[in-house]
C-alpha cells in the first residue's frame, strides 16, 4: 500500500471528534428509548403486571405423560407405572426444612440415606419446585401423615406413578431401568416437554426408545392465590402418554436360559432367524432394576459396583470374549469360497503345528493328534491344527475380509445403546494400534479364535443367523411393534445387509459338518443330540490366560476364575432354520459340556412349545 | 515506576507532567474509577438480594471484581504505544484458540465455548471483545483516515475471521456482539456514511437469507422473541417472567429484598443474564433511571477520553471501547424488557459471572492507560 499521502492529524482528529460526537447522540437517544420502555413497563401498564404478580397470578402446571408400557411377544409386561404416594417438600413454602425433616421422622420412617438424596436434589431444584424426600409411602405411614398434615405447611403426600419391572433381575440387562434425570440429562433433553417429568431412561430399552416411551407434555393453566392455591382450570391440554413397546422378547426363553445357566456367569444370546428379532438376551449375574427406579442407596450401589462377578456389565452386549473355536464354521467356509481348500482335502495332524524354520509349537487341544483330518472332521472333532494350516493359507487379510462380512469387529447396531464391537485384528489395526507389524504366528490364532479376536455373544448369535440363512443377514433387534396412542402400529424395520452371494454348494457342507458336531459320534456336543429336530451348532473354548511352552495344562488345578470359558452357537431346525442361539459360559470349561445344554434348552422351548 | 513518553523532550521531564500523587501514579482516571466502582457495589448490593442472600455467591462475585479491578490497574500502567504493539499479536494468538475450541473445545448445551487451560476454563470468544478493536485501530492507524477502500476490505475481513469462527461454535450471540464491535470500530475511523448506507442496506437483505443458516435452537430463539407465549414452558418463559417482574415494580420499586417475583416466584437466571428484572423490580423506575445515568456517565467519560487521546490509534481504540461497553448495556437490558431476543449477555458489572467481568475492567484499564499517558503539550 503506498504510503504517499501525509496524515492530517487536524483533519483526522476533527473527524474523529464528529464520529464520537454521533456516537454519543445515539448512545443517549437508545438510553432515552430504553428508558422509554421502562416507563411503559412500570408506570403505563404497572397495574396490569402488579396483578399478574400478586393476588390472581396465572400458573402454567406442566402435566407429565404416562410413560409407555413394554411387553414381551406373548403380551408379558415387562416394564409398567404402578401408582405409589410419595412425600414431597416444598422448600420455598416451609419455614425451616431442617427442623421440618426432623419433625417428619417422628411419623414416617425416614433415614439419613433419604436425607441425604433430598438434599442432593434440593440443589438441583429451584426453591419452588416440590422435591422428593419419600417415594413408596406405606398405607399406614400416609393415614398418619394426613392427620398431621396441618403441622407441616410446604410437606405434601402426592400420588405418583413409579416406574416397575415384574421380572426384575430377569430383564435389567435388556430393559434397563429409569432414574432421577442428572444435570448432565438436562443439558440434552428438550427443558419444555420433561418439565413435568422426574424420570428419564438410564439404560437398555429404557433409554434407546426413550423419545417414544416419554410421550409429550401437557399444559394446565390455573389460576393461583398468592398462597399457590389453586381456584380454577383456565385451561387444559391433555398430555400424549408415550407409546408402548412389544419387544421380540420371549420371556420363556429369557428365564429357560437363566435358570440353565446355573451357577455360572456368561451370557446368552437367542435370535428369531427369520426377522432378526432378539428372542432372548440374558447377562447373568443380573441386579434387580427396581432399586434403581426410587434412587439407590450408596451401599447398595457400591455393593452392585464393586462386586467381582460385575452385575451391573452388560454381558450380551458388552461383554468381549475370544470366540475360540465357534469361528471354524466360518473360517472353513472362507476357505472353501477362496478355493484354497477343499472340502474333503486332509490335512495331517500331529497334534501342534510349526510354521515353516520356526522352533515354537503351535499345539492342538487333543496332545496326541486327529491323524487325517479334512474339513468335516476338523469342525466335528475342532482339530486346530487343521486351521492353523487353514488360516496360514489363508493370510490375515482374507480372513479379515470374509469375516467382516459375518459382521466380526462392528457393532451389531442392535436397537440398544452401549453395545461394543469386538475386535477382529487386521494388519491395518495393528500398525495403528500396538505399531508394530503382524507376524505370521497371530494369523494361526485368529485361525482358532484366539489372540487379538473379540466377540460380543450378540455379535455370535447374529452370524449364526446369517450362517444358518445362507449369507441373508437381517439386523438384530429387539423391539418388534410401537404402538401409538391413537391405536396406530408401526413395526420396526427390518434391515437387511446380505452377504455377497457365495456357493451354495460351500454352505451346505459347512451346516453339515455343524450338524454333525450334534449327531456325529465323535461330534464335540453330541450330548445334546435331539430326537425331535435337528441342530447344527459349534462349540467353543476361550482361553482366560495363555499356556506357555511344554507346560501342562490341569483344569483341576487351575483357579475357578482362570478356568476357560465354554462357548457354543448352535441354531436349529437344520432344514429350516428358527432360531439361532450363542451361549458364553464364563470359567465354564469345555463348551460341549456346559454351553451346548443351555442352548438345547432355548431351543427346545422355542421349538417345542406347542408339543409341551 | 512510571513510564516516560519514549520521544519526550528534555524540558518536559523537568516538568512534572501531571500533580503527582497516588492515582496519578497508578494511572487512574478518578472519574471513571469512581463511577465503576459504583457499579460494582451496587452490582454487589443485588447480587445479594437476586442470590437469595447467601454470601458463598457474595464472596466469589468480590474476588473476582478484586482480580478485575488489579488487572484494570496493571494495563493502565501500560503504555499505548505497548498496547499498541500487541494487538496483531494478541489477535493472531485468539484466532488460533479459536480454532483450538472447534477442534478440542468442551461442549455444554450444544455448543463449544470453552478452552480448558488446566487450570482455568477459558472463553476465547470473550477476548475479542477487546483485540478487535485493538487490531483495528492498529491496522488503520498507520494511514490515512478515513481508510481508502482496500483497507477498508483488509479490515472487514479482519473482524469477519473471528465472527465466523464464533459463529462456528456455535454461538451466535456473541459472534454478532464482536462482529459490532468491529463495525464500532470502522465506524470511528471515519467510513463514509454512503458506505454505512450500503452495508446496513445489505444487512437488512441478507435477514431472510441468514434464517435458513441458522440453528433450530436460534430460529427458536427469534420466533420466541416475536411471540414469547407461543413457548411459555420453555424459552418465552424468562422474557415473561422477566416483564412481570419489572412491570411490577413500578415507579419506586418494591424495596431491596423484597422483590416477590425474583424471591418467591420464577424469574429464571435472575443473578446472572436477567439481574437488570430485580434491580427494576426492587428500585422501580427511579433506581433504573439512576442507574442508567451512572452506566451513560461512565461511557461519556470513555467517550471524552477518546476525544482527548493524541495518537489515531488510542483515539479509535477508546471510542470503540466505551461504545462495546454500551453496546452490551444495551443488548443485556433490551433483552431484559423484551426489546430484543433472548441472548445470553450479562450486565456489564452487575450480572453475577467471572470471565466478561474482567475482560470489562481490563477495557478500562486501556482507557485509563490512554488517558494518563498522554503527553502534555508546551502551551
Amino acid at each position: 500500500m503506498p504510503q504517499s499521502s501525509i496524515k492530517d492529524h487536524l483533519y483526522e482528529s476533527q473527524l474523529f471528534l464528529s464520529r464520537a460526537i454521533v456516537s454519543g447522540i445515539l448512545v443517549i437517544m437508545v438510553l432515552l428509548l430504553l428508558a422509554g420502555r421502562m416507563f411503559y413497563l412500570q408506570v403505563a401498564s404497572h397495574d396490569h403486571f402488579t396483578t399478574l404478580s400478586k393476588d390472581n397470578r396465572v400458573k402454567l402446571q406442566p402435566l407429565p405423560p404416562t410413560r409407555g408400557l413394554i411387553y414381551d411377544r406373548n403380551g408379558l409386561i415387562l416394564a409398567q407405572n404402578l401408582p405409589a404416594y410419595s412425600l414431597e417438600i416444598t422448600p420455598e413454602k416451609t419455614p425451616d426444612v431442617d427442623a421440618t425433616i426432623q419433625a417428619l421422622r417422628q411419623i414416617i420412617t425416614i433415614t439419613d440415606e433419604h436425607i441425604q438424596r433430598f438434599q442432593q436434589l434440593r440443589t438441583q431444584h429451584r426453591r419452588f419446585d416440590s422435591i422428593p424426600l419419600r417415594v413408596r409411602l406405606q398405607d399406614d405411614e400416609v393415614a398418619r401423615l394426613s392427620v398431621n398434615r396441618h403441622r407441616f405447611p410446604g410437606v405434601d403426600v402426592k400420588a405418583t406413578l413409579l416406574r416397575d419391572y415384574p421380572q426384575a433381575m430377569q430383564t435389567a440387562h435388556l430393559l434397563g431401568y429409569v432414574g432421577r434425570i442428572n444435570e448432565r440429562e438436562l443439558d440434552i433433553i428438550d427443558i419444555s416437554n420433561y418439565s413435568g417429568t422426574s424420570y428419564i431412561g438410564k439404560n437398555g430399552v429404557e433409554k434407546s426408545y426413550e423419545s417414544l416411551l416419554h410421550g409429550q407434555v401437557g399444559l394446565q393453566q390455573v389460576e393461583v392465590n398468592a398462597k399457590g392455591r389453586v381456584l380454577r382450570v383456565l385451561e387444559n391440554r391433555s398430555p400424549k402418554p408415550g407409546d408402548n413397546l412389544h419387544l421380540f422378547l420371549d420371556m420363556d426363553l429369557q428365564r429357560i436360559a437363566l435358570e440353565a445357566m446355573g451357577e455360572f456367569n456368561g451370557a446368552v444370546a437367542a435370535i428369531e432367524i427369520k426377522s432378526g428379532g432378539v428372542l432372548a438376551l440374558v447377562s447373568k449375574p443380573g441386579y434387580n432394576p427396581n432399586l434403581f427406579v426410587e434412587g439407590i442407596s450408596t451401599e447398595a450401589y457400591a455393593e452392585l459396583k464393586n462386586s467381582i462377578d460385575k452385575p451391573l456389565f452388560n454381558r450380551a452386549i458388552r461383554g468381549q470374549y475370544p470366540p475360540g473355536s465357534t469361528v471354524k464354521p466360518f473360517i472353513g467356509l472362507a476357505g472353501l469360497e477362496y478355493g484354497v481348500v477343499g472340502y474333503h482335502q486332509e490335512t495331517y495332524c500331529p497334534g501342534y503345528y510349526q510354521l515353516p524354520g520356526k522352533e515354537h509349537k503351535y499345539r492342538d487341544w487333543k496332545k496326541w493328534g486327529h491323524a487325517e483330518v479334512g474339513m468335516k472332521k476338523a469342525i466335528v472333532e475342532s482339530c486346530d491344527v487343521y486351521y492353523y494350516e487353514l488360516a496360514r493359507t489363508l493370510g490375515i487379510d482374507r480372513l479379515h475380509e470374509f469375516l467382516q462380512g459375518f459382521g466380526f469387529g462392528q457393532p451389531t447396531r442392535v436397537d440398544l445403546t452401549g453395545e461394543l464391537s469386538g475386535l477382529l485384528p487386521s494388519r491395518e489395526w495393528k500398525r495403528e494400534r500396538r505399531r508394530e507389524p503382524w507376524y505370521p504366528g497371530e494369523t494361526l490364532i485368529v485361525g482358532i479364535g484366539q489372540g487379538y479376536f473379540l466377540s460380543t455373544p450378540l455379535q455370535l448369535a447374529a452370524a449364526t443367523a446369517t450362517l444358518a440363512n445362507q449369507g441373508h443377514h437381517i439386523r438384530p433387534r429387539v423391539v418388534s411393534l410401537i404402538e401409538k396412542r391413537d391405536g396406530t402400529t408401526q413395526k420396526s424395520p427390518k434391515i437387511i445387509d446380505d452377504l455377497k452371494q457365495l456357493d451354495p454348494i460351500h454352505w451346505t457342507q459347512v451346516i453339515d459338518a455343524m450338524t454333525q458336531v450334534v449327531e456325529g459320534l465323535r461330534g464335540t456336543a453330541r450330548s445334546i443330540r435331539s430326537e425331535n429336530y435337528r441342530i447344527a451348532g459349534k462349540t467353543g473354548t476361550a482361553q482366560v490366560f495363555s499356556i506357555k511352552q511344554d507346560e501342562e495344562y490341569d483344569e483341576e488345578t487351575v483357579a475357578k476364575r482362570r478356568r476357560d470359558h465354554a462357548l457354543f452357537i448352535a441354531f436349529a431346525p437344520v432344514e429350516d432354520p428358527q432360531i439361532a442361539v450363542a451361549v458364553v459360559v464364563e470359567n465354564g470349561g469345555h463348551g460341549g459340556a456346559v454351553a451346548a445344554p443351555i442352548a438345547q434348552k432355548i431351543m427346545d422351548r422355542f421349538l417345542l412349545r406347542d408339543d409341551t | 515506576m512510571r513510564e516516560m513518553p519514549r520521544s519526550a523532550l528534555s524540558f518536559q521531564e523537568s516538568q512534572p507532567a501531571r500533580p503527582l500523587g497516588l492515582l496519578a501514579w497508578l494511572h487512574i482516571d478518578l472519574p471513571l474509577l469512581t463511577g465503576l466502582l459504583l457499579l460494582a457495589f451496587l452490582g454487589l448490593a443485588v447480587l445479594y438480594s437476586a442470590g437469595d442472600q447467601q454470601m458463598v455467591l457474595l464472596n466469589k462475585q468480590m474476588i473476582r471484581l478484586g482480580v478485575g479491578f488489579t488487572a484494570m490497574i496493571l494495563i493502565a500502567q501500560f503504555h499505548p504505544q505497548h498496547l499498541r504493539r500487541w494487538s496483531p499479536w494478541l489477535y493472531l494468538v485468539g484466532i488460533l484458540m479459536l480454532m483450538a475450541v472447534i477442534l478440542f473445545g468442551e461442549q455444554g448445551k450444544g455448543a463449544q465455548r470453552w478452552l480448558d487451560l488446566g487450570i482455568v476454563r477459558f472463553q476465547p470468544s470473550e477476548m475479542f471483545k477487546l483485540s478487535l478493536p485493538m487490531v483495528i485501530a492498529w491496522f488503520l492507524a498507520d494511514h490515512r483516515l478515513p481508510p481508502q477502500l482496500s483497507r477498508l476490505l483488509a479490515a472487514g475481513l479482519l473482524t469477519l475471521l473471528p465472527v465466523l469462527l464464533i459463529a462456528k461454535q456455535p454461538d451466535l450471540g456473541t459472534a454478532l456482539l464482536v462482529g459490532a464491535a468491529g463495525a464500532i470500530a470502522l465506524f470511528l475511523a471515519g467510513i463514509s456514511w454512503y458506505l454505512i448506507a450500503v452495508v446496513g442496506l445489505s444487512l437488512a437483505a441478507l435477514g431472510p437469507a441468514a434464517w435458513y443458516l441458522m440453528h433450530e435452537y436460534q430460529r427458536q430463539r427469534v420466533l420466541t422473541f416475536l411471540n414469547p407465549e407461543s413457548d411459555p414452558l420453555g424459552t418465552g418463559y424468562h422474557i415473561i417472567q422477566s416483564k412481570i417482574a419489572i412491570g411490577s415494580g413500578g415507579v419506586g420499586g418494591k424495596g431491596w429484598l423484597n422483590g416477590t417475583q425474583s424471591h418467591l416466584e420464577f424469574l429464571p437466571e435472575r443473578h446472572t443474564d436477567f439481574i437488570f428484572a430485580v434491580i427494576s423490580e426492587e428500585f422501580g423506575l427511579v433506581g433504573v433511571l439512576a442507574l442508567l445515568c451512572l452506566y451513560l456517565f461512565i461511557i461519556l467519560r470513555g467517550l471524552y477520553i477518546a476525544s482527548q487521546a493524541q495518537d489515531t490509534f488510542s483515539r479509535i481504540l477508546a471510542g470503540a471501547l466505551s461504545l462495546v461497553f454500551f453496546v452490551y448495556l444495551f443488548v443485556n437490558t433490551g433483552m431484559v424488557t423484551g426489546l430484543l431476543p433472548v441472548v445470553g449477555v450479562p450486565l456489564p458489572l452487575i450480572s453475577y459471572g467471572g470471565t466478561s467481568l474482567v475482560t470489562i475492567l481490563i477495557s478500562f484499564g486501556i482507557l485509563m492507560s490512554i488517558h494518563t499517558h498522554r503527553k502534555l503539550l508546551p502551551t
